[in-house]
């Protein structure tokens, strides 16, 4: 599947994740917007409609990920939100978006523990653009 | 003093009931001042005339303080002392002897007794023993709470660094998976990139690691302290030796303003790391084309160091955080700068070895001095 002309936002505080996702995503043939936080992320937001967005989850604010996509779904629904997240290598702290009350509150389409691996990122995007 | 206080429970076991009576009566009307907590203790007292019912009231109720006669008509003192008292209550014990010999108290001492008070005892005799006992409970309350405290700042610290740790890996890592799957085609030359980034990473952590032992030495003392009469201008000009590259990269200028020479009784080492730190930050922290200037002078028994530099300089805010183990200030600005957030914890814990301390003013924007006092003459440095 090519994804020539689609436009994807991405967000984390890390600049290497922020490379790597910037060039993962081109090679698929995603234009690449890219911001290293919430604030930024919103900003860039206000005149420009994503295709896709990746975020992570802790940035400026340890919950940042959350509101950006509670704000992206805001703009519309039908962008597809993949929230990346090390909470949980990190914290012990678990959770999913599996069940419906999680999917309620966790504006999130995806939430894929990181490392991110190349080909688990492709199979997620490949999902996502189907389902539509 | 505030007005908070605290009960302790007295279990009093003795078959004269005029002992009972008695103790309780005393002990109901005391109050005993807790340094640790600085609160009131008072007492709340359970008397017993024989061994078998204070043990049947032990499952509901354990005591801190065990007021216990000897001799009992049933279960006597002794064997409750030895069978019947779960170690893991903690319960002090003080044993009422109406004969005290040599012998007892060696047995009782032995079955883990903290106290002796002998028939027939004062008033005062009895506050006195267990105004001691209640001083131990306390110090040993709070010796507890310390070790707790200990053992969650422990925890924290390895929380924090275990992230510290992985970010550089999952970077890495991350760099080699794109790597792995050619996603740049199969010419290698379209790498170099990910690679020369994967290096930085690496090299950080590295940086860190050096960091992190260099701490844990000095905190825990285990590093041979060699304190000679050292030039630490030579030191200095050493430090600015190594930062010099990094530093051309920038094209940024350091300049040093200090005598010739400056003698103290240090570790060298240990200077060299105080050098080490403020000048890479400065380098690092700075501005193209920017300036670093270092002063070195002296003031009676005391040497002053001085780093400036023309960086971007921190807030308030920012400033209050700085001298914290893995604090690092996150912004804009230092998104791209590695570094392992233990370099100013350690120049200030070296600084407080030398009787000294490191301080820093700072305009966010403009660029920071770093001001560190070591005392020339501190041999033994304590923490």
């Amino acid at each position: 599947m090519n994804y020539f002309n689609k436009n994807v936002l991405l967000v984390d505080d890390d600049p290497d994740v922020l490379e790597q996702q910037n060039v993962l995503l081109k090679s698929l043939g995603f234009n690449t917007v890219c911001a290293s936080g919430e604030s930024e992320a919103m900003d860039i937001l206000k005149s420009f409609k994503p295709d896709l967005a990746v975020i992570d989850l802790m940035m400026e604010e340890m919950d940042g990920g959350f509101i950006l996509a509670y704000e992206i779904k805001k703009i519309s629904n039908d962008i597809p939100v993949i929230m990346t997240t090390a909470v949980t290598n990190v914290t012990g702290m678990e959770f999913e978006n599996s069940s419906l009350e999680e999917k309620n509150w966790i504006k999130a389409d995806v939430i894929l523990p990181k490392p991110v691996r190349f080909e688990q990122l492709k199979g997620e995007i490949q999902r996502l653009f189907m389902e539509d | 003093m505030d007005n908070t206080s605290q009960k302790l429970k007295v279990f009093v076991v003795d078959d004269e009931p005029g002992i009972c009576l008695g103790v309780g009566a005393i002990l109901r009307d005391f109050k005993v001042n807790d340094q640790t907590s600085n609160s009131q203790v008072e007492f709340e007292i359970f008397t017993f005339n024989d061994g078998e019912s204070m043990i049947e009231s032990l499952e509901k109720e354990v005591p801190h303080l065990l007021l216990l006669d000897c001799k009992l008509p049933g279960i006597d003192g002794m064997e409750i002392l030895e069978n019947y008292l779960n170690p893991e209550n903690e319960i002090l014990t003080i044993m009422i002897t109406a004969y005290a010999t040599i012998e007892t108290a060696i047995k009782a001492t032995k079955l883990g007794a903290y106290d002796f008070l002998a028939k027939p005892f004062t008033p005062d005799e009895l506050r006195y023993t267990v105004r001691k006992a209640v001083t131990h409970i306390m110090l040993r309350g709070q010796a507890k709470r310390l070790e707790e405290e200990k053992k969650r700042i422990r925890f924290e610290f390895i929380r924090v660094l275990a992230h510290e740790l992985k970010s550089p890996i999952n970077a890495v890592d991350g760099y080699l998976d794109l790597i792995k799957n050619r996603i740049l085609g199969d010419e290698i030359e379209a790498y170099d990139g990910l690679v020369e980034k994967s290096v930085i990473r690496i090299d950080g952590m590295r940086k860190m690691i050096g960091d992190l032992l260099d701490l844990t030495r000095i905190e825990s003392g285990q590093k041979k302290r060699m304190i000679e009469n050292i030039d630490i201008i030579e030191i200095a000009k050493n430090s600015i030796e190594l930062n010099c590259l990094s530093a051309e990269k920038s094209n940024i200028n350091i300049e040093l303003f200090s005598p010739d020479s400056l003698f103290m009784s240090a570790d060298s080492g240990e200077i060299q790391i105080i050098f080490n730190n403020l000048i890479s930050n400065a380098v690092k922290y700075n501005i193209k084309n920017g300036n670093v200037f270092i002063r070195i002078s002296e003031d009676n028994n005391l040497v002053n160091i001085e780093v400036e530099d023309t960086g971007i300089g921190l807030t308030s805010d920012e400033l209050s955080k700085l001298f914290n183990e893995f604090s690092r200030i996150k912004n804009e600005k230092t998104r791209n700068i590695q570094g392992s957030g233990l370099g100013l914890s350690i120049v200030k814990k070296i600084s407080g070895l030398y009787g000294g301390d490191v301080d820093c003013s700072s305009t966010s924007g403009k660029g920071s001095i770093f001001y560190v006092t070591l005392n020339k003459t501190t041999v033994e440095g304590q923490l």
